[in-house]
């Protein structure tokens, strides 16, 4: 469309005055049998990931038993209550090929991107919830949303490429006030009036969007990519106007909360808990208010600097220089932190489970990722390296069941994830990442 | 340089025996004509496309605005990551994710809303409109073109201010608001990633044929990011556009004018807190069992000390670089007071630590021993790094992933951070990496995790003896002396100077010697920062553009030549 035109349009369009309609309210929400909303469109399908630091005590984590009823052992005794809706995935391989084994690194970096970075700085590819979002993030006002519990804005496991990270929201106030804040248009709200300055913001965008073609000058190809990928951005931008200026699909488990306190910094195990049952307070609502389709909960980094109260170890540091107790068969302070990592697991999948949407709850529509960036982190070990899922996507996958992977690559369920959310890749994964096979245990 | 020291050192030796006085007569001449060797002549730096950093837009936008608004809107940048020692280096290199766009839109939208706002038109709008209900295209016009200019930091083409002023009105209309208008016109400036980007601009060099230099506007925006670290003012545009940025007279004048403004001091402070990776304590906290001194507030009063310790010692004082690592001025606040086990009065007061006092130095103040430490204990290594790292531009290799800690384990509970070192380094693969952090950090274990002093850990008297590559000592003042003296810290503070003056990593293949051309010249002027300000800015390396090279191709450069600069310091 050239310029004149589309501006044509656009004022034509801005022509019309700001139109208010009366909705129904409350009693009309869902379908009959509460399995869509009521417009006809089906209650919309979510990816989420989750991450832990530093991996796990073998001996004590991964349980005997493999496939439904699976043992709880004592490190992740406190699943129990939401046993029945995760899956645990062990003996599942990340392989590193020709790269180096990089410390707290390669092994996040393979789950979420399928390749193995070449180095610590290295982030090759795009992460799994960006392709994710590129499919079905489209829809919402956030394409994604990232939070982090650790308080730090350079902790995220989310990278559209090397240089461009997803940074999380790490102030429970901050995250509240850019979801609900001046632009948060509420689904549930009786009328709706489109902001003629929305229309406004798009038609002045497209005179951005024209003087800024004019910036190719001798620019390097780096340099290059980073404009277009701003004049990308720019482009979201107009699509996210667009749902401004739409009302909303009503959904009955918007309810906006008042606004939170904020929090200290600091990474004291009770202090990162708190943090991360308030993060993740918010990014449900921002689900259920359908603020986006695609939400990263990043509960502590891969060097974890998380710590016990009154033990003279951060949690890295201890993975290293605590001794593995025989009896116990695990490092008993380690093994304390991986507990309350694992605490905070089921916090979040009991959550999204407790979270009503229709006649189900949200984790019924959704599917969370969840890994962590070792297996046993004292030596920096990635064979076999820990994965969750939490959710059935909708009646699509089965839950409640421990997966064997007897050694094949942990990206067959990111390529599951992939399938699931409908992008249709033949395969995920570089060299012997690489995989076309999904785990066709879980699928119902 | 060294090779020079070296032979003044065997003429004095000579001279001492009376019989080459005439020699060394030479050697001071030639050693004061160095002072004034040239710039070598192929000196020149690349054109880079830098993000703003956070806090260069909000700097931009209070002074254009003022700091309510400023301080009201959270800068929209993403963090950067650290590339060759700077945060500000990243953003040669970080992209902008969708994301983040969306958040810039918003803070636009913000800080437009604000600007015309009843507190706030009278004074931020050149004119009035003729009716505040519709459109005047002739105020907004005006207003566009003089905000435009300071945002853009160039002049706008006529067409580009038609275009916004065709939103502004369009938006009027629609709103029958003349100041709404203006806010949506605002609005799509403040997006332009030519606001959010630092876009370098080449033009031929008219006094070297065939070479390339900035263009005016680039200059003054390199200029101005280096020295105030924010957009340039009003008389540095008015300078590039009459040409006069390009003589000679027209530079020094300007570069004159930058360093006796008091925006310098908001300048150096943010080079230093980048340089010192004062960014740690945004996320930095101690534990309150083990420290219960130590809050929030008294991590950001220990980061302000150290700032404010280089501010007086290098821009108010004027005094040698070098002495920053030993002197003994600083300045007290109340909870730094409890925690250095001073007594102090309210407020900001200078105070010099006595002679007897273990505090000399940056490496002393509370600052550097919290922030590389852990949260629960000291850490000699991460202070040792840290030293390296941060002020003598050192890379320190990261641990191989297969290290075996069984020997530490075996070894029970010992009471001391050198102890525990020493059982760890019965590992070859350990000791290698430690040999280059501990024993200088080791030096610091006089101060616990939270910086303050202690004589003993659990009991067992401490032992500060150490070296710092080849100068043995016995104390902290020892530590204190040999890094004052080291000969890599200044070339460092040059090295980090020029990266951050222009825009992104020093290449080594490059720059080696017009590096070593400013090391000279700074060592010369007495290692005042003043005087290398002055020669960074005026040089030809800042303002010339080398050709052909790419932004990877610098990284590239800046890593692959640290291993070798560490083995020769091992050596």
């Amino acid at each position: 469309m050239s310029k004149i035109s589309r501006r044509r349009f656009l004022k034509g369009t801005l022509n019309g005055s700001a139109v208010t309609v009366a909705l129904p309210f409350l009693n009309c929400f869902l379908n009959e049998n509460g399995t869509a909303l009521a417009s006809g469109a089906p209650i919309p399908m979510r990816f989420g990931t989750w991450s832990w630091g530093l991996g796990m005590s073998e001996a004590i984590f991964v349980p005997k038993k493999t496939g439904p009823n699976f043992d709880l052992p004592l490190e992740i005794a406190s699943l129990a209550p939401v046993q029945e809706h995760i899956n645990l995935y062990t003996n599942f391989h990340v392989f590193k090929d020709a790269a180096p084994n990089l410390c707290h690194h390669s092994g996040w970096v393979i789950l979420r991107s399928g390749i193995a970075p070449m180095t610590s700085e290295n982030r090759p590819g795009e992460t799994i919830d960006v392709t994710v979002a590129r499919k079905i993030g489209n829809n919402t006002r956030f394409r994604s949303l990232s939070a982090t519990a650790t308080g730090d804005v350079r902790d995220s496991f989310s990278y559209e490429n090397g240089n461009s990270v997803n940074a999380p929201e790490w102030s429970p106030l901050r995250f509240y006030q850019r979801l609900f804040g001046t632009d948060f248009q509420d689904p549930n709200a009786e009328g709706f009036t489109p902001d003629p300055r929305v229309m406004i913001r798009k038609s002045s965008l497209s005179v951005v969007l024209d003087d800024t073609k004019k910036l190719n000058r001798e620019l390097g190809t780096e340099d290059r990519a980073r404009l277009d990928q701003y004049f990308t951005g720019l482009r979201d931008l107009e699509r996210r106007f667009d749902l401004q200026m739409q009302k909303p699909d009503p959904r009955e488990a918007c309810i906006v909360t008042d606004k939170p306190e904020d929090l200290p910094t600091g990474l004291d195990a009770y202090l990162v808990s708190k943090r991360h049952r308030m993060m993740t307070d918010l990014m449900l609502m921002a689900i259920a208010c359908d603020q986006t389709r695609v939400f990263n909960m990043f509960y502590a980094s891969a060097f974890s600097a998380t710590t016990k109260p009154g033990y003279d170890k951060p949690h890295h540091t201890a993975t290293h220089e605590e001794a593995v107790d025989e009896e116990l068969q695990c490092q008993p302070n380690v093994s304390w932190y991986t507990r309350r990592a694992m605490d905070e697991w089921a916090y979040y999948v009991q959550a999204l489970a407790d979270f009503r949407e229709g006649d189900g709850s949200l984790l019924d529509h959704s599917f969370i990722y969840a890994n962590t960036d070792q297996s046993f982190a004292k030596i920096h070990g990635i064979e076999g390296i820990p994965m969750f899922s939490a959710g059935n996507a909708g009646g699509r996958i089965k839950t409640g069941m421990h997966i064997d992977g007897g050694g094949s690559p942990g990206c067959r369920l990111g390529y599951t994830a992939l399938r699931l959310m409908g992008v249709e890749v033949p395969s995920w994964g570089d060299k012997s990442n690489n995989t076309s096979s999904e785990i066709s245990e879980i699928l119902a | 340089m060294l090779i020079l020291s070296q032979k003044i050192q065997h003429v004095f030796k000579a001279a001492k025996s009376g019989r080459y006085l005439v020699v060394l007569i030479t050697i001071f001449a030639f050693s004061g004509c160095s002072r004034e060797a040239p710039e070598p002549s192929g000196s020149a730096s690349p054109l880079r496309v830098r993000l703003l950093t956070g806090e260069q837009y909000s700097n931009t936008i209070g002074h254009i605005f003022g700091a309510d608004i400023s301080g009201s809107v959270m800068a929209p940048l993403p963090p950067l990551a650290r590339t060759d020692g700077l945060l500000a280096s990243g953003a040669a290199f970080v992209g902008v994710t969708s994301d983040q766009v969306q958040q810039i839109q918003q803070a636009a939208a913000s800080i437009a809303a604000k600007v015309v706002d009843e507190y706030h038109r009278d004074f931020l709008l050149p004119c009035e409109p003729v009716s505040k209900t519709e459109a005047d295209a002739a105020c907004a016009a005006e207003f566009l073109r003089q905000t435009g200019r300071l945002l853009y930091r160039r002049p706008m083409a006529e067409s580009e201010v038609s275009d916004l002023v065709n939103v502004a009105n369009t938006a009027a209309e629609k709103t029958e608001d003349f100041y709404a208008g203006l806010s949506m016109a605002l609005e799509g400036l403040l997006i332009s990633p030519e606001v959010v980007f630092i876009i370098d601009v080449a033009e031929a060099d008219p006094n070297r044929p065939g070479e390339e230099r900035l263009d005016a506007y680039s200059l003054a925006s390199r200029l101005s990011f280096f020295l105030w670290n924010s957009a340039p003012d009003d008389a540095l545009l008015l300078a590039a556009e009459s040409g006069e940025l390009h003589t000679d007279a027209g530079l020094t004048q300007a570069v004159d004018r930058m360093l006796a403004s008091s925006r310098i001091e908001e300048g150096m402070r943010a080079f230093f807190d980048d340089m010192m990776a004062f960014d740690e304590f945004d996320s930095l906290a101690k534990d309150p069992v083990i420290y219960p001194m130590v809050t929030g507030a008294t991590l950001a009063d220990a980061r302000e000390q150290t700032l404010r310790t280089v501010i007086d010692h290098l821009l108010t004082r004027q005094l040698d670089y070098r002495d920053l690592f030993t002197t003994r001025e600083t300045f007290m606040s109340m909870s730094l007071g409890a925690l250095y086990g001073v007594p102090t009065t309210n407020g900001w007061v200078p105070y010099q630590f006595p002679e007897d006092s273990p505090r000399s130095g940056l490496l002393t103040q509370v600052s550097f021993l919290a922030a590389h430490s852990h949260a629960v204990r000291s850490s000699p290594t991460l202070r040792g790094k840290a030293l390296r790292e941060l002020f003598l531009c050192q890379k320190v290799p990261p641990p191989p992933p297969d290290v075996d800690f069984s020997a530490l384990e075996d070894a029970g509970d010992v009471p001391t951070a050198r102890e525990r070192l020493k059982v760890h380094n019965t590992n070859p693969s350990c000791a290698g990496c430690h040999l280059i952090t501990d024993p200088m950090g080791l030096s610091l274990e006089n101060f616990d995790g939270a910086g303050r002093y202690r004589e003993t850990e659990d009991g067992a008297v401490l032992d500060i003896r150490g070296e710092l590559d080849g100068t043995v000592y016995d104390d902290i003042q020892g530590l204190t002396v040999a890094m004052r003296n080291h000969p890599k810290l200044s070339a460092c503070l040059v090295n980090r100077l020029y990266a951050y003056g222009t825009g992104g990593p020093v290449s080594l293949r490059y720059d080696r010697d017009v590096l070593a051309y400013f090391t000279e010249r700074f060592a010369a002027n007495g290692y005042r920062l003043s005087e290398l300000l002055h020669d960074i800015a005026l040089s030809q390396a800042f303002t010339a553009v080398r050709q052909g090279e790419t932004s990877n191709q610098t990284v590239a450069d800046a890593t692959g030549l640290i291993p070798s600069q560490i083995a020769q310091n091992h050596q």
